[in-house]
């Protein structure tokens, strides 16, 4: 079984990764951020994967997995800000939500 | 015949993947855009698949598509209609600096790719059987990369810890 090269895989990772920019750039919503985030950690995800089947290693696996595990971990503590965020009755802004700018 | 097979299944997940995410960004309903992004995990599972990573897929589809998605989906329900994500206006300079931005990463990465191509793009290499099975991640996991293993769980605690107490009753009362 061949199939396609890595360099599709790159390609389609490519995209994903500009689809994803676009969304934390031009949605306000934090919570449609946290999820073109999530878009973007996968395509970086997807290149890592590409290769490491290309160079025939497992490190690049190993990796991806460690990626997973940080996503998680960026998904729960954006839902708790996000949470904490509702209680206080502040808007669902990120724009709006600049009180630590310098 | 075979390889056939593989380019339709091939397209059919790489137009998915994108087909979804582009969903995700542009919906405004969060609760949309979160199944959207089910579906662009579960495409992205089977490119992970044509890639010969069994052990990956099979979590991206338990942990990411299954737990944190529906993590998501509870916020998501208890945020009712607040978490309503319609496009904000803002200054139309913004948007289209951000779009600009985009599409220039795009463009070269694509540029990138294209250049290497010819030379220095060589094909996959030939694996065995066993590789990206759960038994030969294991094993690489711990031993190559112990302390990798041992950092990710301690981030994953301090995540757990952080989230519960951002998000616990306690904040209610402080100013």
């Amino acid at each position: 079984m061949t199939g396609p090269g890595v360099g599709w895989y790159l390609i389609v990772a490519a995209l994903l990764f500009g689809v994803g920019a676009l969304g934390v750039m031009l949605r306000r919503s934090p919570l449609i951020v946290l999820l073109s985030l999530e878009i973007m950690l996968n395509a970086g995800s997807l290149t890592l994967i590409a290769f490491a089947r290309q160079q025939g290693t497992l490190d690049g696996q190993v990796f991806a997995l460690a990626v997973m595990a940080v996503a998680a971990a960026e998904v729960a503590i954006g839902l708790g800000l996000i949470v904490a965020m509702a209680r206080r009755d502040m808007p669902l802004d990120v724009d709006q939500a600049s009180a630590l700018r310098g | 015949m075979g390889e056939f097979l593989v380019w339709v299944v091939w397209f059919l997940a790489a137009g998915g993947c994108l087909a979804t995410g582009v969903a995700v960004v542009s919906l405004t309903n969060p609760f949309y855009s979160a199944l959207a992004l089910i579906g662009n995990l579960a495409s992205l599972a089977v490119l992970y698949l044509l890639l010969s990573a069994e052990f990956l897929a099979a979590a991206q589809v338990l942990v990411y598509a299954g737990a944190v998605m529906v993590m998501f989906l509870f916020v998501v329900a208890y945020l009712g209609g607040r978490a309503d994500a319609p496009w904000a206006g803002g200054p139309p300079l913004l948007r289209t600096a951000a779009v600009v931005a985009a599409v220039a990463l795009l463009v070269e990465v694509v540029v990138v790719l294209g250049l290497a191509w010819g030379d220095s793009l060589r094909g996959p290499a030939e694996v065995s059987d066993s590789f990206g099975s759960p038994a030969a991640i294991g094993e690489i996991f711990l031993t190559d990369h112990l302390l990798a293993f041992e950092i990710t769980s301690i981030v994953l605690l301090v995540a757990a810890v952080g989230g519960v107490v951002l998000g616990s009753e306690k904040e209610r009362g402080r100013p």
